[in-house]
């Protein structure tokens, strides 16, 4: 891995919202620090899933990278080109490169566009298309991709199910040819018959086409299916970073560990055998978060000094990072 | 064990401007004192409609219940009067239901919404209520409960919200307790945390429950026994041990077979999915409605839809084929 040069590059990259009060005159109260200083890198090809629980900013995170929320401040290179600096057509460049898969697909489908307008509207907008003719061909070849087809073109979203639309979605983000995709919980408003079917999809056109994937979601289950390396996020921080099977066996992290230790198994002896490591309490306000290590209110191996300072992102295995005083 | 709820032949169509819903198409099935049993199946399965029959809250019209009998405790609950039913959702069968961000009413304090059942069915007094409010806020791990009776739901996280409704579901110590999708609105450190306080509460009060759920993970860790429908049907049920080992219809076969694992390697290329979609209930077809998406399929699942019957021992399934033998595939 570590001869191919990084497809996807972050550095210390924190997304604030500014929280204000006050009706006439508003005030900056403080902010909200959803993502809080965040690297990791990704490599062409490979799949990097982003866990952690809601409010953790996971989706934020992969929002920022591609630019649809400005960055507070990091950087974030896809391809060699910096999403948080460059402008104009080098931007239009980068969206051609990055592209996202949304979470609901009843939401992010215009309900009054055809799937032809929904797919072919990238196309439009990089120019890749001249002519009618041309661009139906393109609309086709790419609902074929995704196991939809010609008859599907004149159709509305209303008249496919959940797991259709999902399909359209993943269309016109490949519309561009990208070699990365966001997918922000692309599987989770679908029902589980319909899940493993989007999920063989994502796989296949990986394999076809070489993409790259961060794949954010918190079906932890499904993460260790689906990705190569997986990132925990606790609190706008990332709190572990190792390869699926490292993470899964020998998390390190202790909130990593209750966090898989929650997840149920569909094996019911092992479930009741199971010592679950329940955590006390909720995920703290991201607007005032905890100092020292964020998550020492809710940590059962806390020590005083977790407290005062700030655990470092250390590797404490090759590959397999970690930012806590405490994990062995 | 003592029957407590028998359920048996239940049908619940809904009248619609594009055509009638089979919403359920005879269900039967009967819980047991203290007994857990967890209903599965994805959406619009008829799971949530099924319960909701039983307790009286399907609007009539454009819901009809055509068919059924659900008796407890000697009474028919589908015949009875709006203030038998009453009586029973209040004090006898609580319910949780899925949303706990919608499920509270947002102008009222928790403290109004907590007492208001026991005022109304136990008959304490305003102060004997507010004691009783406390001690269940205690009892679902609510620290301060005296000071947070009078905040309102929106003070209140996802998580809290929902031990709230379990407070208010228990508040008159049922015998049973519905819990429908309690917890796929919330994350799984949370998830977790419900599931293991409706355990404890199960024990200390020897409810019965009956856990509507999409998700075989979380059933495999709470349930005796298991109901698996789809369109409509209950097409199998066992208890849960056999049910994760020796699945017996073709379509629970393939919702465990599709589930990743977190605590396995990943063995398989890829995951096995079910191919198409759950039928349309407007029209269902006259044989097996699992018929098109089987791989076992045969021509008499085409024409004739099987009924439930036993396989072994406690054990219930509403296929022909003995997915057993290896013939199929």
């Amino acid at each position: 891995m570590s001869t191919v040069p990084p497809l996807v590059e972050v550095h210390d990259l924190k997304k604030h919202f500014p929280v204000s009060s006050g009706m006439v005159f508003r005030r900056a109260k403080g902010s909200v620090r959803a993502v809080d200083g965040i690297s990791f890198d990704i490599a062409p090809g490979e799949t990097l899933g982003l866990v952690g629980e809601s409010g953790c900013g996971k989706t934020t995170a992969g929002r920022t990278l591609l630019a649809l929320y400005p960055p507070t401040s990091g950087s974030v290179l896809i391809d060699g080109l910096d999403v948080c600096t460059v402008k104009g057509r080098e931007m239009m460049a980068v969206r051609r490169k990055a592209q996202m898969i949304f979470q609901d697909p009843y939401a992010s489908l215009n309900p009054r566009w055809t799937v032809n307008a929904i797919v072919s509207e990238p196309l439009h907008v990089h120019k890749l298309v001249s002519g009618r003719r041309q661009q139906t061909d393109r609309v086709v070849e790419l609902l074929e991709l995704v196991g939809l087809n010609a008859r599907h073109l004149n159709r509305f979203p209303h008249e496919f199910s959940g797991g259709q639309r999902q399909r359209i979605g993943i269309a016109r983000a490949l519309a561009c040819d990208p070699l990365f995709l966001v997918c922000d919980e692309p599987i989770s408003a679908l029902d589980v018959s319909i899940q493993a079917q989007v999920i063989n999809l994502l796989e296949d056109l990986q394999d076809r086409l070489g993409l790259t994937y961060l794949f954010i979601a918190h079906d932890l289950s499904m993460v260790r299916h689906l990705c190569d390396r997986v990132a925990v996020m606790y609190l706008g921080l990332m709190v572990e970073l190792a390869d699926r099977d490292e993470l899964y066996e020998n998390p390190r992290h202790p909130y990593t560990q209750s966090l898989l230790s929650a997840v149920p198994v569909p094996d019911p002896k092992k479930e009741r055998a199971r010592q679950r490591m329940i955590l006390t309490g909720e995920v703290p306000s991201p607007i005032n978060p905890p100092g020292g290590c964020r998550f020492h209110p809710r940590c059962p191996i806390a020590k005083e000094h977790c407290s005062k300072l700030v655990p470092v992102w250390r590797e404490i295995e090759p590959d397999h990072w970690v930012a806590c005083h405490e994990a062995l | 064990m003592t029957t407590l709820l028998e359920v048996t032949d239940l049908r619940t169509r809904f009248h619609t401007p594009e055509g009638t819903i089979f919403a359920v198409n005879g269900v039967s099935f009967s819980l047991a004192e203290g007994e857990t049993l967890a209903v599965v199946g994805e959406s619009g399965c008829g799971k949530s409609v099924t319960m909701m029959s039983l307790l009286g809250l399907i609007p009539i019209p454009p819901g009809e219940i055509v068919s059924g009998c659900a008796l407890f405790h000697e009474t028919d609950l589908l015949k009875s009067t709006e203030a038998t039913m009453e009586h029973v959702r209040g004090r006898e069968i609580g319910m949780i239901f899925q949303d706990p961000m919608t499920s509270l009413n947002p102008v009222l304090t928790i403290g109004q919404q907590l007492t208001e059942a026991t005022i109304k069915h136990l008959g304490l007094s305003h102060a004997q209520a507010t004691a009783r409010a406390q001690e269940l806020m205690e009892a679902v791990g609510i620290s301060d409960p005296a000071k947070r009776l009078s905040d309102y739901p929106h003070q209140f996280s996802g998580g809290m919200r929902q031990r709230v409704m379990i407070a208010m579901a228990l508040a008159c110590s049922p015998s049973v307790l519905i819990a429908d999708e309690p917890t796929t609105a919330l994350d799984v450190t949370i998830q977790a945390q419900i599931v293991e306080l409706v355990i404890k509460l199960r024990e200390q009060l020897g409810m019965a429950v009956i856990w509507i759920t999409h998700d075989l993970g979380v059933v495999a860790g709470i349930a005796d026994r298991v109901a698996v429908m789809y369109a409509g049907f209950i097409v199998e049920e066992a208890h849960v041990d056999d049910l994760y080992e020796a699945a017996r219809h073709p379509y629970t076969r393939a919702l465990i077979a599709a589930l990743p694992r977190a605590d396995q390697r990943r063995g398989q290329a890829r995951l096995k999915s079910i191919p198409g979609a759950p039928p349309s209930l407007y029209a269902l077809p006259p044989g097996c409605p699992f018929a098109p998406r089987c791989e076992w399929v045969v021509d008499r699942c085409w024409a004739e839809n099987p009924t439930l019957q036993p396989a072994a021992t406690q054990h219930q399934v509403a296929c022909w084929v003995d997915t057993t033998q290896e013939a199929g595939q």
